[in-house]
């Protein structure tokens, strides 16, 4: 019970009020009540959270007996962003050009899936199903990808991408419908169909599967993209996994992120239906019809960026890499650590991505640390920065004596009673 | 304080705060407040909200640290650094929202916390029983221990309430606006069961903004304002009006200036024969025909359940009736949905503004869009007009003078009487035929409420039909040119608006009312 503490809900509503903020705090949904929460901490809280997960991840990296600041150093020369250094030529710059490429190879994807959850969030759903999401567009990306080889590149492009993003939005569709007409939550659903997506795609690739590449009977795989369906690459050459124009791609959904969320009718309905479903039927909204329409949209995200990985670098699927998939959730991560919000998701896509290409056997010194551990640490910080948006959430409740997430959606300003008369006036 | 101590009681008083101020950064919530209550005395405590009386109820159980001032109970100084503090000092209160667990019984409730047990730790349910029913006989609190919380009336889930803290022990008892979420007969039977505790001794701390219940039940009266007391006053002597002048610092009209309705047009509602089921699937209303003039306000009466919500809801679009008619102009609108009442000319003044009437974390911009959005006003093509938005909400909020954060500003940020007005702005600005008032003041300070009433006045002289639905007979009777009471989902008789309570009391609950005073209209 901090005394120092300006809390404008006390000054200006005559204290507590308990009724109210509870009344507050029951007409929230909880991803609702999450998200505002997330926003209003700013900017400042996420970079606190990312430098208390370096540190925890430093100490156990101390641990195991190496020096942290080497290792962080030598992740840091993985991930090629020193390139942006002027400093670093010749050679460096060479090798530094190609980790880049890396990062950003794995950023594109991760900022898709990270809307994929984003989105969601701001509807006030949770989507756990990215992973399912994820698979069921990779799966129809390297089919479409792999046959109807006598396509115009461009045509053949589009078109592997659409069907990914329909395939996505599709398996989100099914938890959006079974939530809107039979009340199934969607954490439930959505986590079922990622198992539902990644043993279907076993099946299909897996040897003797239907769609296992017949040229390598013994492996279990899909035929490989066609030449056609490739994402071209602009940075780098194209046999090294040179960086292709799936970052454009991503880019541009998140421009359309923002611009349905601010913008639209569409994102004003879906806000709404997030925050206060009971005030949005009231606003003659149709919240069901909202919850598919938002998964749809979801799903389509994820869909996108299994495109944008099987047609940009992949352009084959292992049905091991199916399994040992982590994308989904890393897109869990980017969009709490982005605050659900464009430019959020696109910084914390950029970390973690920077984090997989730095820790990655073929990009990370293995003098300094051994790359097969060093992986660990990308999902511990992964796990950290979950785990501390809700430890913030707590803190926040301490520093303001026990009053709970609610007045998170104060706006944080001081007393200032000059404001106040002035919008009075 | 210097008043003369209540007959009867005598020594020190059982509570007495002294000088407590308390800070919030640089703004003063409580600025140096006295406030005592003896044994066997009732001590209103009355004042706008963000008066500062929860502040200082907080402060008093342990909530809050006082930056200043002194606590005494029975004359000892003490601290009160947690609730558990409090309770072990013998203070109980009662919250305006229950805390209670709804799965459970009531006399688990009760005793939550504080089990009886028996020898290994067991729990004694028999003896906890018991000790529910000794105390409910003692202090006529009619419980059944056994029923669960969740199939009990509000009422009772109070009474729950008040048992929890008599149980742990409590003498000096805060009542935090126990009233307001009681129907008038609840609230009659909870000044029976105030006047029972003050009799057995215990000191009573009662909060509300309604001036007839303080009047009723207090035996003295604190009024806060802006944080300081302006002063404790015994109740001989003290009125409603000078009451309300001491709350908001200004001459108050209590009773709205409402000349007669001017001249009746067309028929704007029609409602026949109209039947809905609630949640349950239960008939609530029953049967019911209503009809709206323009230029009239017909006040919708009756005690909370009898179909009220459900009647509002299919008038609203909220809600699909099973069979009747409901008319607005020319237009059918009966099951048509939200959008379809709207565009027809219905707008809705929201029962409980936090749960519908408003979304919290939106701005004030967004929320005056919400019942409109879909118009060419504030969108094209899918696409929000934004500056259209923002300029609509910066005059309304000019107009209906809400104060507190301009078109930016979150909802969530506003004072109730602030958001109520922000609700009220909204669908008189979207210039309906009928306006749909659902307990329009509910939970405002007199300020606020005398503000929505003159509003309201206002469009029925614009010629809107205004169906105002309200369980406060004070509120019927300023307002209302016609009276309706609704029982049982079924219109029980018609009213002028110079009906006395007690008639209006019986036909509300069901009782038959004497013929001569029902209007011949």
């Amino acid at each position: 019970m901090s005394s120092g503490i300006p809390d404008r809900d006390i000054i200006e509503e005559g204290g507590a009020e308990p009724g109210e903020e509870e009344a507050l705090e029951a007409s929230l949904t909880s991803p609702a009540r999450l998200t505002a929460y997330l926003r209003r901490g700013g900017v400042t809280v996420p970079i606190l959270t990312t430098l208390i997960a370096f540190l925890v991840a430093g100490i156990v990296v101390l641990l195991t007996g190496h020096d942290p600041l080497s290792t962080y150093s030598a992740i840091f020369k993985g991930t090629g962003l020193n390139w942006l250094f002027p400093w670093v030529s010749g050679a460096e710059r060479t090798t530094a050009a190609l980790e880049l490429q890396q990062t950003l190879i794995q950023t594109t994807a991760l900022i898709l899936v990270g809307l994929a959850v984003a989105f969601a969030f701001r509807a006030g759903l949770f989507n756990i199903g990215g992973q399912g999401q994820y698979t069921m567009g990779a799966i129809v990306a390297v089919w479409v990808g792999s046959s109807l080889s006598g396509l115009p590149a461009f045509i053949h492009i589009v078109l592997a991408i659409a069907l990914a993003a329909l395939a996505g939005a599709a398996w989100a569709g099914i938890a959006g419908i079974l939530k809107a007409v039979a009340g199934v939550h969607e954490v439930i659903s959505t986590i079922m169909l990622n198992w539902v997506a990644i043993w279907l795609g076993v099946y299909l690739f897996q040897l003797g599967g239907p769609l296992q590449d017949p040229s390598q009977s013994s492996v279990p795989v899909s035929k490989t993209v066609a030449a056609s369906a490739k994402l071209p690459v602009f940075w780098g050459p194209a046999a090294l996994q040179g960086l292709d124009i799936g970052i454009f791609i991503a880019l541009a959904c998140v421009v359309v992120f923002a611009i349905i969320i601010n913008r639209t009718r569409l994102g004003y309905e879906i806000r709404a239906v997030g925050f206060n479903p009971d005030a949005a039927s009231y606003a003659g909204m149709n919240v069901r019809r909202n919850y598919v329409r938002v998964m749809l949209i979801c799903g389509a995200f994820a869909g996108v960026a299994a495109a944008m990985d099987i047609l940009g670098w992949k352009f084959s699927l292992f049905t091991n890499d199916i399994q040992l998939s982590q994308i989904g959730f890393l897109g869990i991560a980017v969009a709490l650590l982005g605050r659900n919000t464009a430019g959020g998701v696109v910084a914390a896509a950029l970390l973690f991505g920077a984090l997989l290409t730095g820790t990655s056997q073929r990009n990370l010194d293995p003098t300094v640390f051994d790359p097969n551990l060093a992986q660990y640490l990308t999902f511990m910080i992964q796990g950290l920065v979950v785990l501390l948006v809700s430890t913030d959430v707590i803190a926040l409740r301490v520093l303001r004596g026990g009053r709970g997430i609610a007045v998170g959606l104060r706006r944080p300003r001081g007393p200032k009673p000059t404001s106040t008369e002035e919008s009075a006036t | 304080m210097t008043s003369s101590p209540v007959p009867g009681s005598s020594g020190a008083p059982a509570l007495e705060l002294k000088g407590i101020t308390k800070r919030f950064g640089s703004v003063v919530a409580n600025d140096r407040v006295d406030f005592d209550v003896r044994a066997g005395e009732v001590h209103a405590l009355l004042g706008e909200n963000g008066a500062g009386k929860s502040t200082l109820m907080s402060v008093l159980y342990g909530l809050y640290k006082p930056t200043e001032g002194e606590i005494f109970v029975d004359g000892r100084q003490v601290e009160v650094d947690s609730p558990a503090t409090a309770i072990k000092l013998g203070i109980g209160m009662v919250h305006q929202h229950f805390m209670l667990v709804p799965v459970m019984t009531v006399a688990e409730n009760i005793v939550l916390g504080q089990e009886p047990k028996r020898a290994g730790g067991m729990l004694d349910f028999a003896g906890a029983r018991a000790r529910v029913r000794e105390l409910s006989d003692r202090y006529g609190l009619a419980v059944n221990p056994d029923a669960v919380i969740e199939d009990v009336t509000v009422g009772a889930q109070q009474r729950v309430e008040i048992l929890r803290a008599l149980y742990r022990g409590a003498r000096i008892l805060v009542l935090d606006e126990p009233s307001a979420v009681l129907t008038a007969q609840e609230v009659t039977e909870l000044m029976g069961v105030i006047q029972r505790l003050k009799e057995d001794g215990a000191a009573i701390v009662f909060i509300s903004h309604k001036l007839h219940e303080v009047l009723e039940v207090a035996d003295r009266i604190t009024v806060l304002r802006r944080g300081k007391r302006v002063d404790t006053v015994p109740r001989e002597g003290a009125t409603e009006r000078s009451l309300a002048q001491l709350v908001v610092g200004r001459d108050v009209l209590l009773a709205v200036d409402k000349p007669a309705s001017k001249k009746l047009g067309d028929t704007l509602l029609e409602v026949q024969e109209l039947h809905v089921r609630d949640d349950r699937e239960l008939p609530a209303v029953d049967g019911l025909s209503l009809s709206v003039r323009a230029g009239e306000i017909v006040a919708l009466a009756g005690v909370e359940g009898n179909g009220q919500q459900e009647l509002v809801e299919a008038i609203t679009g909220l809600r699909i009736p099973e069979s009747g008619t409901i008319t607005v102009g020319e237009r059918q609108i009966a099951g048509a949905g939200v959008r379809a009442a709207t565009e027809a000319g219905i707008a809705h003044i929201a029962e409980d503004r936090h749960r519908r009437g408003l979304v919290l974390p939106f701005t004030l911009t967004e929320n005056i869009a919400l019942r409109e959005y879909r118009r060419p006003l504030f969108s094209a093509r899918g696409w929000l007009r934004l500056r259209r938005m923002r300029d609509r909400a910066g005059r309304l909020l000019r107009e209906f003078d809400v104060r507190g954060g301009g078109p930016e500003a979150f909802a969530a940020a506003l004072s109730g009487g602030n958001q109520q007005k922000v609700c009220v702005a909204r669908e008189i600005a979207s210039d309906p035929k009928v306006l749909i008032a659902h307990q329009p003041t509910r939970g405002l300070d007199v300020g606020a409420i005398e503000f929505v009433h003159r509003r309201l006045v206002e469009e029925r002289d614009k010629g809107r039909a205004v169906l105002l639905v309200s369980l406060e007979y004070e509120e019927v009777r300023a307002l209302a040119d016609r009276i309706l009471v609704i029982y049982e989902g079924q219109i029980a008789g018609e009213f002028g608006p110079d009906v006395t309570e007690e008639t209006l009391g019986i036909a509300m609950t069901g009782g038959q009312a004497s013929p001569d005073a029902a209007v011949t209209a």
